[in-house]
């Protein structure tokens, strides 16, 4: 079955953070006991918004040890294609929804002697359940989380009063930022930097990190794409003789979907692999924007991820 | 001058650690860790600096003579890095490198030049820092003897050139596996003639 | 703590027999043996499928098979540790997955077999009843100063099979736990702490065939609530669980005993069932390679089972046979099982016949 084991649950709860943020806290609809899972794994989220069925990933914030409910925070995006304002305009307490198994792709590397970890504005999710599985099992940890101003500084309070040595907060409207090179170079040997959050945000402290030669292997992001707008396109599904048309506002995976096609996946943000397909004719551009394939392999045009890639052409036959 | 990039006369295994030329990074600090020959690696190394005086400025070498009794400390004393350190056995320069990990910062590059004997108990020195072990540069140089574990009683009988050969703590007759053990910084002994006692094929020298 | 019963209360059921001296151990009904071929010939491959529960009265009918060997085993297991406690080591690190490891054995077998384990949780505080081996406990689920060992060696004290976890990082899997008494020939305390590739190193043929390759990129795809399994087989003398390497030099020398009269009884086809879990919290994922003996006389009351033994062992490339470590008794092994294949054709799948 596509995207693996999955988890019948209901809305206990709606709750409004800020302006743009509001949490959603999920149980069991049988009153059973979730998974307990790791901090860093996130849960696809399966809407039906109006006969349109959206699977969308969101980080787990919740405690993992937690198991009577899941918790996840979603910031309202205008721009975007209509996942995260279903959220916010039509859950509510009492809906019957579907999640996946908690999948983590942004584990903590327990070997670490001491965990360092740079978030930017929602990218903080991922970093609650983690701080509090650190706390459970005594791991060293050091948080830097900025956002745009203190009303959208979502779960400062909370962390700052429950760790007030190891959570540094700054606001862009006072013009703060984290001095990045000072921090770094005050690690103990056999730290390990885990950022999340904004796409320029990553780019810088990875890049920065290297430079003052911290290894690679030390080095953790994420970042979930979301799929992205474009031009219609067509496609031919060779293993199913299917030829399907994608919509401006809808992926390729989503497209399969809806025309009965089951095509595996996990993280449906390009990260995870899971939905590598072959391409078997490609007479046109392949819109790569996955963190999976190698930029050889991109190049190569033989194959695609479909749950964000795009396509601009003549023809793109596929082996689904 | 020669460099070793795979020991001699070993086919290239899954679980034998890889080496390559060490090439100068980014560091706050350069930390360096060579035995007999591999000094001229590191000698190499200071070669390529872009800024050498800055790499020789943050740079700190622990070094100790080959099990071949090479020692080569006198070129690294010409290079005039901010911190030396002879050693005269791996066993005794063991100690004062993890005094120095445990002030080390992120930041370290770590440099290990020689014997596969120093090359892998100084990696396990720094990989037990939390530092992932595939970003620690290795260079092989010089004699290609192993260290081997007895799989049975657990005893490591250092500078083995022979196979097979006869353990140094239990006596049994080992073959060296071409396995090798991170965490034990070693490959693996086993017993040649379990299956026929006595039947022991000839020894030949393997490593040298 | 420990119950008023005795393990032998359980004797009508649990058989009281050695892995070593004596080995008095059979099977009581061959054919609840896990064939591993269900075809005429063999090659090294990755063969997952779902581990999911199956045929009622087979291997498969459970998560985990509790089957008559079970006291036996772990008597048999206590005697390894005792001797070589070096055999079960966890990294510093794997404690969580240690505890993932119990949570999934104490929660399965309560399930499964109510009239031998219990477990009954107040939140934290954990009760555990093991009746066939005579263990009650309560303890504080993740505080591992409740019991009276870590985590993972505890629970594999109680349950068939050799074990590893696997962390996961870098894009691959890294063993750093593992507990191997009932093991064909690799050793724990080397291969501790090393990678999916390291570990599997010394295996011919598989890694120029990619098997490795497939099967990681399998595995790190692994889901918990979605387990796999596959098998893997080779072949001892004697119905000996423990063939590390630590002991060759002792179990070695019984390579050299067999004779045409007695292969039928010593010579014995090993299977292990190995199954994968993705474990909650920590991410890491167990590997349970469980160990099915039978002996030769046993696998031939099976017609299909004996032709198709036959061929497999006669047709195996030699590195296979070499790695497997039966070169020297294939020949003796294919002229003893050629008697009981009379050439007909093999039905596909490993089930019996009838």
């Amino acid at each position: 079955m596509s995207g693996g084991a999955k988890l019948q649950v209901r809305v206990a709860e709606v709750v409004e953070v800020n302006e743009l943020i509001k949490r959603f806290r999920f149980v069991a609809r049988d009153g059973s006991e979730l998974p307990a899972f790791s901090g860093g794994a996130h849960t696809v989220v399966e809407m039906d918004d109006q006969g349109t069925r959206r699977l969308n990933p969101y980080s787990l914030m919740s405690d993992p040890e937690d198991r009577s409910g899941y918790e996840i925070s979603v910031r309202r995006d205008e721009a975007g294609r209509g996942g995260s304002l279903f959220m916010h305009r039509h859950v509510a307490p009492g809906m019957e929804m579907v999640l996946s198994n908690p999948v983590n792709l942004f584990a903590l590397d327990n070997r670490a002697k001491k965990h360092l970890m740079i978030a930017g504005g929602i990218g903080i999710t991922p970093f609650l359940a983690q701080i509090a599985q650190l706390t459970h099992f005594g791991g060293k940890f050091e948080l830097h989380y900025s956002a745009r101003s203190k009303p959208l500084g979502a779960y400062m309070d909370r962390l700052t009063a429950a760790h007030p040595d190891r959570v540094h907060c700054y606001f862009d409207e006072l013009g703060q930022q984290i001095d990045l090179k000072r921090v770094l170079a005050n690690q103990p040997i056999g730290t390990h930097l885990y950022v999340c959050g904004p796409k320029g945000m990553i780019a810088w402290v990875l890049s920065t990190a290297e430079s003052l030669g911290w290894p690679k292997q030390a080095l953790h992001s994420e970042e979930f794409l979301a799929p992205g707008t474009g031009l219609p396109f067509q496609v031919e599904l060779a293993a199913s003789g299917k030829t399907i048309t994608v919509g401006p506002t809808q992926s390729l995976l989503e497209a399969m979907e809806a025309s009965g096609v089951d095509a595996p996946y996990l993280c449906r943000g390009g990260a995870c692999g899971q939905c590598e397909t072959n391409v078997h004719k490609c007479d046109g551009t392949i819109l790569h924007r996955d963190h999976w394939l190698t930029p050889e392999e991109q190049a190569s045009n033989q194959k695609i991820m479909p749950c964000v890639s795009r396509f601009e052409g003549k023809t793109l036959v596929i082996d689904r | 001058m020669t460099t070793t990039l795979i020991p001699v006369g070993a086919p290239s295994i899954t679980s034998r650690p890889v080496y390559a030329p060490l090439e100068p990074r980014p560091a706050s600090q350069h930390l360096i860790i060579a035995d007999g020959e591999g000094a001229e690696a590191v000698v190499a190394l200071f070669g390529k600096a872009n800024d050498r005086s800055a790499m020789l400025a943050a740079a700190q070498v622990l070094y100790t003579p080959g099990p071949n009794g090479t020692d080569q400390s006198a070129a690294l004393e010409a290079l005039g890095v901010a911190q030396l350190f002879r050693a005269p056995t791996i066993p005794a320069l063991l100690p004062r490198l993890a005094r120095v990990l445990s002030a080390a910062h992120m930041g370290t590059q770590f440099y290990l030049a020689g014997t596969e004997g120093l090359i892998g108990q100084a990696e396990r020195e720094v990989m037990n820092t939390g530092f992932p072990h595939a970003s620690v540069q290795k260079e092989h140089r010089g004699s290609t003897v192993r260290r081997v574990q007895c799989v049975h009683c657990k005893g490591i009988t250092e500078n083995v050139a022979t196979d097979p050969f006869k353990c140094s703590h239990c006596g049994l007759n080992l073959f060296v596996r071409d396995h090798y053990s991170r965490r034990m910084a070693a490959f693996q002994g086993v017993n040649i003639d379990a299956e026929d006692p006595g039947q022991v094929p000839e020894s030949v020298v393997r490593f040298k | 703590m420990s119950l008023d019963f005795k393990t032998g209360a359980f004797n009508d059921f649990f058989r009281d027999e050695t892995f070593r001296g004596d080995f008095t151990y059979r099977n009581s009904n061959p054919r609840r043996f896990p064939f591993p071929f269900d075809r005429d010939d063999y090659m090294y491959s990755v063969n997952m499928e779902p581990h999911v529960p199956g045929r009622p009265g087979s291997v498969f009918e459970h998560i985990f098979d509790v089957d008559e060997h079970y006291v036996a085993e772990m008597k048999d297991r206590a005697k390894v540790l005792a001797d070589d406690p070096l055999r079960c080591q966890s990294l510093p690190h794997m404690t969580l997955a240690g505890w993932d490891t119990l949570e999934l054995v104490m929660e399965a077998k309560a399930r499964d077999y109510p009239q031998w384990f219990s477990l009954t949780k107040d939140g934290n505080r954990w009760h555990w009843i093991n009746r066939p081996l005579g263990i009650e406990q309560s303890f504080t689920f993740l505080d591992e100063s409740t019991l009276p060992y870590g985590p993972f060696e505890y629970i594999m004290r109680q349950t068939q099979g050799d074990w590893t976890l696997q962390d996961e990082r870098d894009g691959t899997l890294w063993m750093d736990a593992g507990i191997a008494t009932s093991q064909a020939d690799w050793s724990v305390d080397f291969d501790v702490g090393m990678n999916f590739h390291e570990w599997h190193a010394p295996v011919p043929l598989a890694h120029e065939k990619g098997v490795f390759d497939r099967a990681l990129k399998f595995l790190l795809k692994l889901q918990h609530g979605a387990p796999v399994r596959r098998f893997n087989w080779t072949m001892t003398v004697n119905p000996l669980l423990d063939t590390a390497p630590e002991t060759y030099p002792k179990w070695g020398p019984m390579k050299a005993t067999l004779t045409p009269e007695n292969l039928g009884q010593k010579q014995h086809l090993r299977v292990e069932l190995q199954t994968l879990y993705r474990l909650p919290r920590s991410n890491a994922i167990a590997f349970d390679i469980r160990c099915y003996l039978a002996s030769f006389d046993e696998i031939v009351t099976v017609p299909k089972w004996a032709r198709r033994l036959h061929r497999v062992i006669r047709d195996l490339p030699e590195e296979l046979a070499t790695y497997k470590g039966f070169l020297r008794n294939r020949p003796a092994m294919v002229e003893w099982l050629a008697k009981h294949d009379d050439g007909a054709p093999t039905s596909p799948g490993w089930w019996p016949d009838d």
